[in-house]
C-alpha cells in the first residue's frame, strides 16, 4: 500500500481484505471538461477513491515575467490581463497601482472610486463564473445559464469603458484613458438595480437545495492551519474561517473609506467556499453603491487621471492639440522619463486571493525583475492533500470550488 | 502603501541581530517595507524563528521568488513574509554565488514554498537543498537553460532559420 494513504473510508462500506490492492491510474486533463483549464492530474485510483494525485502544470506558460523585462511599464498591462482572465480589470488596476507606488504618483479620489467600481464589478464577474460552475459540476446547469447573462452584462460595461471585453487592458498608469461615458453609468446603475434580484434567484436554486448540499457539504474540507501553511488567500482562506482580506488589512485605493463585511466560513468545504463567494458578491454590490454615492456628491466630474505628466500618458486630443502634451507623450513612449531605482511589493485582493506584484527597478526603462504572486499557483498545491481519500466526483467539485484559473497558474 | 510601523521594523532587526549575530548582512527600509539580507546558511533557522517567536509571528509566506544579479555574479531568493497577528510585512533576501547555486529549502517550514521553489529552480537554476521534489514545473523537463537569468535572450536576434517576411519584420 502506498505510504500515507488515508484508509478511514475503508471502515465504512468496504470490506477489508488482506489481499494486495490493485490501483488504476487515471488522467484528469490536460484537456478535460471538468478541469476548466489546461492542467493535468494523474490520479492513482482505488476504485472510485483517490489514493494519490500528482499535478502537472505549465501547459500554457507564456513567460510573462521574462517578457515584462523587455517592455516599458505601460506595455505590461496587457500581460496582466492574461493572468486571471476571468477578472482582468482587477489585474490591470493592481499593476497600475504597483507602478504608481514605485513612481510615487498620487491618484485623485475620483480615480480611486472609479477603480473601485470597476474592480468590484470584476470581482462579481469572477465569482459568478466560479459559483455557477460549481453548480454545473454538481449537475445543476440551470443557474449557470441564467446568471451568465449578468456576467455578459458586466462585460458590456467593460466595453463601454475601455472597448474590450475579456482581456480588457483597462486604464493607464495614473488613472483611466477616458472618462466613463453616460452610457456606461447608465449600465452600471441598471446592473445595480437588477442584479440583486437575479443573484437571489440563483441562490435559491442552489444554496438550500438538498441535492446541492449533499454534494458540497463536507466535500474537500480543509483545516485552517493547513490552509495557512499552504498559502491560501481570498475566498478559499475565508471559507476556512480566517477573515484575511487585503482590502481591510492593507487598504489600497481608498478602500478604508468603505463599509463592508468580510464573510467567513467554518469548515472550509466546498459549500463554505460557495457561500463565501455568494456573500462577497452582495458586499461588492454595496461597495459599488457606496462608490457611486461618493461620486455623486463630488463636484468634480471630469478628473479621470492623475496630474503627473512625467508618467501619465496624456489624452489623445491633448496630444494632437497641445505642445506640452505632445512632448510628454513622446517622452513617455520613447522612454525618456527618469524611473526611480527601487523595489516595491504591492498586493490587491483579486477575485481568488492576494494578487501581488513584486517590481524591481534599476532605473532603466523596463522592470529589471517583475514577479507575480499568483494566488492560485500557490494554493493549488494543496489539492492532492484536499482530495486524498475522496471520491473522484467530489474531487472535481473541490477543484471547481477552488477557482483555479489556468492562465494565472501558468503565468 | 502598506502601513509603516517603525517600532515593528526595529523589533525585528533587534531580535534577529541578538539571536543570529553576524548572519545579518544588511537591513534597510525600502519604500514601505523592511528588507533584511541574510546569510544563506542560516535561512532555515531565521525563518523558523520569525514564524514561531511570540512577539514576531510571521506566520504567512506571501511569496518567494528568484533574482539574478549578473554584475555581482550572484543568484538570490527574495521571501515576503506577513504577520497576520501584527499586520506587518517584511522582505528577506539571501544570495548565493552562481558557481555554487545552493540554498536550503524552506518547504519544511511552509509547504506553500514547494512549488515556488520549484519555479525558482526552473527559471534561475537555484538548487534548494532538502527539497522533496526539485524538478522543473512550468518549462519542459528537457530544457537545459534557466530562462529568467539575464543572459538568456528573449528571442535570439541572430536567428537565421526564421523567415522574417513571414513575421511582418
Amino acid at each position: 500500500m502506498a505510504k500515507g494513504v488515508n484508509t478511514d473510508y475503508w471502515d465504512k462500506d468496504i470490506v477489508k481484505t488482506e489481499e494486495p490492492k490493485e490501483y488504476n491510474t487515471l488522467n484528469v486533463g490536460p484537456t478535460h471538461p471538468a478541469t476548466h483549464g489546461v492542467f493535468q492530474n494523474v490520479m492513482l485510483m482505488d476504485g472510485e477513491f483517490i489514493v494519490s494525485t500528482e499535478q502537472t502544470i505549465g501547459y500554457i506558460h507564456r513567460a510573462f515575467e521574462k517578457i515584462a523585462e523587455r517592455r516599458p511599464f505601460y506595455q505590461v498591462t496587457p500581460l496582466t490581463d492574461r493572468l486571471n482572465y476571468c477578472s482582468s480589470p482587477l489585474n490591470n488596476m493592481g499593476w497600475h497601482m504597483t507602478v504608481e507606488k514605485l513612481l510615487g504618483i498620487e491618484t485623485p479620489k475620483r480615480v480611486d472610486y472609479l477603480r473601485i467600481v470597476i474592480m468590484e464589478l470584476a470581482r462579481i464577474a469572477d465569482h459568478i463564473i466560479c459559483n455557477s460552475v460549481i453548480g454545473v459540476d454538481s449537475g445543476a446547469l440551470t443557474g449557470f445559464t441564467y446568471i451568465f447573462q449578468d456576467r455578459e452584462f458586466i462585460y458590456e460595461i467593460y466595453e463601454e469603458i475601455c472597448g474590450s471585453r475579456l482581456t480588457t487592458n483597462m486604464g493607464r498608469i495614473g488613472g483611466f484613458e477616458r472618462n466613463f461615458s453616460a452610457k456606461a453609468w447608465e449600465k452600471i446603475r441598471y446592473f445595480l438595480k437588477t442584479f440583486p434580484a437575479k443573484l437571489k434567484e440563483f441562490e435559491t436554486l442552489l444554496a438550500r437545495n438538498r441535492i446541492f448540499m449533499d454534494r458540497t457539504v463536507n466535500v474537500g474540507p480543509f483545516p485552517l492551519d493547513r490552509a495557512l501553511a499552504y498559502g491560501f488567500t481570498g475566498p478559499n482562506l475565508r471559507a476556512c474561517g480566517l477573515d484575511y482580506d487585503v482590502r481591510v488589512m492593507n487598504p489600497y485605493c481608498s478602500y478604508e473609506e468603505f463599509d463592508f463585511i468580510v464573510p467567513v466560513g467554518q469548515s472550509g468545504d466546498t459549500y463554505d467556499r460557495f457561500m463565501v463567494r455568494q456573500e462577497e458578491m452582495k458586499q461588492s454590490m454595496s461597495i459599488i453603491q457606496q462608490a457611486l454615492d461618493k461620486l455623486d456628491i463630488m463636484e468634480d466630474k471630469e478628473t479621470y487621471y492623475a496630474s503627473d505628466p512625467r508618467f501619465v500618458l496624456p489624452p489623445k486630443e491633448k496630444v494632437y492639440n497641445n505642445m506640452e502634451a505632445l512632448i510628454w507623450h513622446f517622452k513617455i513612449v520613447m522612454g525618456e522619463t527618469d524611473i526611480p531605482v527601487g523595489e516595491v511589493y504591492h498586493a490587491i485582493e483579486a477575485a481568488n486571493g492576494e494578487l501581488g506584484y513584486y517590481l524591481v527597478s534599476d532605473g532603466g526603462r523596463t522592470a529589471s525583475r517583475l514577479h507575480f504572486r499568483r494566488p492560485c499557483f500557490i494554493y493549488y498545491q494543496a489539492y492532492p492533500e484536499m482530495v486524498q481519500g475522496n471520491m473522484l466526483s467530489d474531487a472535481i467539485l473541490t477543484m471547481s470550488s477552488m477557482n483555479v484559473i489556468a492562465g494565472e497558474l501558468d503565468a | 502603501m502598506f502601513q509603516i510601523k517603525p517600532e515593528r521594523d526595529q523589533l525585528v532587526v533587534t531580535k534577529l541581530s541578538d539571536n543570529f549575530n553576524g548572519s545579518i548582512d544588511l537591513h534597510e527600509i525600502m519604500g514601505d517595507m523592511l528588507c533584511i539580507t541574510i546569510n544563506k546558511e542560516v535561512i532555515q533557522q531565521v525563518m523558523l524563528y520569525l514564524r514561531d517567536e511570540k512577539e514576531l509571528q510571521y506566520n504567512f509566506l506571501t511569496t518567494l521568488c528568484g533574482m539574478h544579479y549578473p554584475e555581482k555574479e550572484l543568484l538570490g531568493v527574495v521571501y515576503h513574509l506577513h504577520s497576520f497577528v501584527n499586520n506587518h510585512r517584511i522582505r528577506i533576501k539571501t544570495t548565493t554565488a552562481i558557481s555554487d547555486p545552493r540554498i536550503p529549502t524552506i518547504t519544511t517550514i511552509w509547504p506553500s514554498a514547494n512549488w515556488q521553489e520549484r519555479e525558482t529552480y526552473d527559471f534561475f537554476g537555484i538548487l534548494f537543498e532538502g527539497h522533496p521534489n526539485l524538478k522543473r514545473i512550468l518549462n519542459v523537463d528537457e530544457m537545459t537553460d534557466f530562462p529568467l537569468r539575464k543572459e538568456f535572450p528573449l528571442e535570439d536576434q541572430t536567428r537565421e532559420d526564421k523567415d522574417n517576411s513571414m513575421f511582418g519584420r
